[in-house]
């Protein structure tokens, strides 16, 4: 029996990688099982890194299984007929397999510090203020062009009006469908009015909580025109699963006109959305 | 063998007594309020067992909801919610996925590790004759009944159950308005792990002292079993750990019940009623609670690592490879333990600086992860392994970790984890290192230590057959998790489908959905096996595997006191194939034969 558990053990290499490429290479039943497209300037270097480790990691998984399938067909205590190897370890063998995976762990760590810092660290700047220096308190960051709020169960966005300020009065209120013109780098201010959501944008490779009492912000420059979704990542009660927006890129004519029309449309409107949500 | 007779028992082998009253209070003594740890371990055991069959079945329901959206259950559903005609609703849903973590982890994980095997096996390794305090170790056992009774009792309270999510996370889990459960259910649910918490405690103080004070002569340190390492590093894991969750649970039932706020944000709007209370932050509760639960996560896993160490070195009939690393990494795998948590919180709005701190932590503690994978290979290498069945699950569990493992550097690298967070990619993970992992070498653990718990053997056949089924159908439920999550599938969606994104993997979640109930109905061999070798299976000497430790020393199952000799150690535990003996094993209490020092420490080169 003994041949037959090595084997099965050895399927675990052989078809996790197998799993792993027939959804790389998109073949049938498995099209469209990976990364969805990535449609953010900043966002390649997420997939490189997740190739990355995921090409690393896939050699050590590789190299265990085959070191476990090889022991368990060779040790087999019904086929080896040697004795034993009495032994109690190596100071060697542990020297060596402690410094080699810390060294690249090690490696991992700080290889990716720039990409995370690009995410989440260095909101896109208007100018560097008068001291003309980066990271100070007097540079000015880029305006959002939106402010999006979670809601129970929805993504209400605020973009300003002529006044370029988001929270007066001539705000143009929508709900779960978020225009942005391609080609432009974007700051969007997100936020929640109730419990805590997240602003997932898969195709954008941008996940952040939004919190209660918290103004945060994310930044992508999207490359493509569509329409994509957002995603709520964060369980935010019943409804979690509903609470879907759309986000659609668009030409920056495209997105003027939108805008305009939406604006207009509002104003038409006898009923406005307040900013404090007392609607329904 | 020495065989110093030991004295007096304890109380519950007092002479019957012939009336009836008398009869039931000694059964109750002996059985129900016992203060012996093996009676007090399989009580655990067997109340982990069925509460593993109830997440068993609340896992089908989120696996029935995930394949067929919407649709009757044939046969429960039409029981279950005669209101929707038998079709899981979105609130329901949600119950789902909180409770069957919530059992999974607070019911199943922890008390079957430390409260069933640690309890069973601590004296039994150690050479002692009981628990250090064997009021307090039955008073653990009984504090997890309040809890079963208020959790349980939570799903029948509006919302059937709490549903915030295991993590329960705040204001969703602590303003009443937030969803149809976050009323009674949740508080009935917070007092109850609290009550788990409480448990755990007395169970961890109990381990600490007995393994520090009560081990046999001779029994050193480096010469406890992996297992008992393993229990001690988790007893203190729980020391440290636990009155933090302690705190934060009272802290968010006070919130909840006077409106202090620690959570609450001013000016929350939730359900288009107005917040009382505020100025709190809900990230504090995300810190306390994996200030507790990261380490809850190792508490989940290093009893389990330390009984695979064990039966790997019985069945490879080899010592096992770098004892002292072994340790070592255990201990690394501790201390490093209490510095990760908020990697649980890479994009929750913490600090993005401190999340660069604590992805290097996060990093360095696969280190010792992998230490130990190589150690359990160079365990098997030059051996002679018989292919027992809980040899199969002890390599599985190797096998299956080294998975669970190298996904966790995935999500460890902070801007991958911006894209993996919250999907299926966790939910790999974690069943990697918590199912295929620790449940598996529990499985592996209950076939070693069922001869010495019951005097009998289990059917080895069935095992087999048990064992490649569930090895099967679990790769087919969890490994294409991680496909689901390269595509970004969110986890704790009632329907993922609506997502244009998502919208095209559903075929894909019903082959899952197929094996989890295949796997799942696998589950019946083991409980036939178990229950009929408890009555009927062959009856069993000493030591059946021919295994080094104390316990096996015993007698099958051992009575009041453990041990009918006083057991005298000479080398630890995993001196298999010693060239000093003629046998393949070499208990730990064989006194060495003429000429041989016995206190040489074996050599580590
Ligand atoms: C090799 C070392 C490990 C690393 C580097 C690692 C890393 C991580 C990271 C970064 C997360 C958070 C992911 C996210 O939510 O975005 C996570 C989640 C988790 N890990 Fe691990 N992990 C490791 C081992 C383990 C082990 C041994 C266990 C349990 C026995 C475990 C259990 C869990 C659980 C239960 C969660 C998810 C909790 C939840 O969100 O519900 N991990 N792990
Ligand atoms: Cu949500
Ligand atoms: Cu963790």
């Amino acid at each position: 029996m003994g041949r037959f558990w090595s084997f099965l053990f050895l399927l675990v290499p052989v078809l996790g990688v197998a799993v792993f490429l027939w959804a790389l290479l998109d073949l049938w039943p498995m099209q469209g099982h990976w990364l969805p497209e990535n449609i953010n300037d900043h966002g390649h270097v997420i997939d490189q890194l997740f190739m990355f480790i995921l090409y690393l990691t896939g050699i050590i998984f590789v190299g265990t299984g085959g070191v476990l399938f090889w022991f368990m067909w060779k040790y087999d205590a019904a086929q080896n007929r040697e004795p034993v190897k009495f032994t109690h370890g190596s100071h060697t063998l542990e020297v060596v397999w402690s410094i080699l995976p810390a060294a690249a762990l090690l490696f991992i760590a700080i290889y990716q510090m720039n990409a995370w810092a690009d995410a989440k660290m260095r909101r896109p700047l208007d100018s560097l203020g008068p001291d003309g220096i980066e990271g100070t308190a007097d540079d000015v960051y880029k305006p959002p062009l939106c402010e999006v709020t979670g809601r129970q169960f929805e993504w209400r966005i605020r973009y300003a009006g002529e006044d370029g300020i988001i929270g007066t009065a001539d705000d143009l209120h929508v709900v779960n469908d978020l225009h942005l013109p391609v080609n432009e780098e974007v700051v969007v201010q997100i936020t929640s009015m109730d419990v805590l959501h997240s602003f997932f944008l898969p195709n954008v490779r941008i996940k952040q909580d939004v919190v209660p009492g918290m103004k945060q912000f994310v930044w992508f420059k999207p490359n493509k025109q569509g329409t994509y979704d957002i995603v709520c990542a964060e369980l935010c009660g019943w409804g979690h699963y509903k609470m879907r927006g759309r986000m659609v890129v668009e030409s920056r004519d495209k997105f003027d006109a939108w805008i305009k029309n939406a604006y207009s449309e509002q104003e038409r409107s006898e009923y406005i959305v307040s900013a404090g949500g007392s609607d329904e | 063998m020495s065989s110093i007779p030991l004295g007096k028992g304890h109380e519950t082998t007092a002479p019957a007594r012939t009336n009836s009253a008398a009869a039931i209070s000694q059964f109750l003594s002996a059985y129900v309020f016992s203060k012996d740890h093996k009676i007090i371990g399989l009580q655990f055991l067997f109340s982990t067992l069925l509460w593993f069959l109830v997440g068993g079945l609340l896992a089908l329901g989120i696996r029935w909801q995930l394949a067929w959206p919407w649709t009757n259950m044939p046969i429960i559903g039409p029981m279950l919610f005669s209101e929707t005609g038998g079709q899981i609703s979105p609130e329901f849903y949600t119950m789902l996925f909180t409770m069957h973590a919530t059992v999974m982890i607070f019911f199943v994980i922890i008390p079957i590790l430390a409260g069933a095997f640690g309890n069973y096996l601590i004296p039994l390794m150690i050479g002692a004759d009981d628990m250090a305090f064997p009021t307090l170790n039955m008073l653990s056992y009984w504090f997890m009944w309040p809890a079963f009774i208020l959790v349980g009792s939570s799903f029948f309270m509006p919302g059937n159950g709490a549903a915030a999510g295991w993590t329960s996370y705040p204001p969703l889990s602590a303003v009443w308005d937030a969803a149809p459960s976050s009323g009674l259910a949740q508080t009935l649910w917070l007092i109850g792990i609290t009550f788990v918490g409480v448990s755990s405690m007395m169970g961890s103080v109990n381990y600490m002292t007995t393994i520090i004070q009560m081990r046999a002569p001779g029994m050193t340190m480096f010469r406890l079993p992996m297992t008992i390492w393993g229990m001690f590093i988790t007893a203190v894991l729980q020391a440290f750990a636990l009155p933090v969750l302690t705190a934060a649970g009272f802290m968010q039932l006070l919130d909840r019940t006077i409106g202090t706020g620690f959570f609450l944000p001013e000016g929350l709007v939730i359900n288009n009623s107005i917040a009382a209370s505020g100025g709190g932050q809900p990230l504090l509760w995300q810190h306390l609670f994996w200030f507790y639960s990261h380490p809850a996560v190792y508490i989940m896993i290093l009893p389990a690592m330390g009984m695979v160490s064990d039966i790997i070195s019985c069945f490879a009939r080899k010592p096992i490879f770098g004892y002292k690393p072994m340790v070592y990494s255990l201990c690394g795998i501790a201390g490093l333990g209490f510095i990760v948590w908020g990697h649980h919180m890479f994009v929750s709005g913490m600090s993005p600086m401190l999340g660069m701190t604590f992805m290097i932590s996060t990093m360095m503690i696969a280190l010792p992860s992998a230490v130990k994978v190589f150690n359990w290979l160079g365990t098997l290498w030059g051996g002679r392994i018989q292919y027992t069945t809980p040899m199969l699950f002890a390599i599985s569990f190797v096998s299956m970790f080294v998975i669970g493992g190298l996904s966790g550097i995935f999500m460890a690298a902070t801007p991958v984890d911006i894209f993996i967070h919250d999907t299926y990619f966790i939910v790999a993970h974690f069943h990697y290192v918590l199912f295929a992992g620790t449940a598996m070498a529990v499985m592996g653990a209950i076939y070693f230590w069922f001869p010495k718990m019951f005097g009998r053997m289990m059917n080895e056949p069935l095992g087999k057959v048990h064992f490649f089924l569930t090895f099967i159908f679990l790769n087919g439920t969890f490994f294409t998790m991680h496909i689901l999550g390269a595509v970004g599938f969110p986890r704790r969606l009632a329907d993922p489908y609506d997502y244009q994104t998502f919208a095209h993997l559903m075929p894909m979640n019903q082959f899952m959905s197929i094996c989890a109930i295949c796997m799942v109905g696998t589950q019946a061999i083991f409980a036939f096996n178990f229950f009929y070798s408890i009555f009927y299976g062959p009856a069993c000497g000493r030591n059946p595997w021919g295994a080094n430790s104390l316990e096996w020393m015993a007698p099958s199952p051992p009575g009041h006191g453990n041990f009918d000799f006083q057991p005298v150690v000479y080398r630890g535990p995993y001196e298999y194939g010693s060239p000093e003996v003629d046998t393949d094993y070499y208990p730990q209490t064989q006194p060495p034969p003429e000429g041989v020092d016995p206190n040489a420490e074996p050599d580590h080169h």
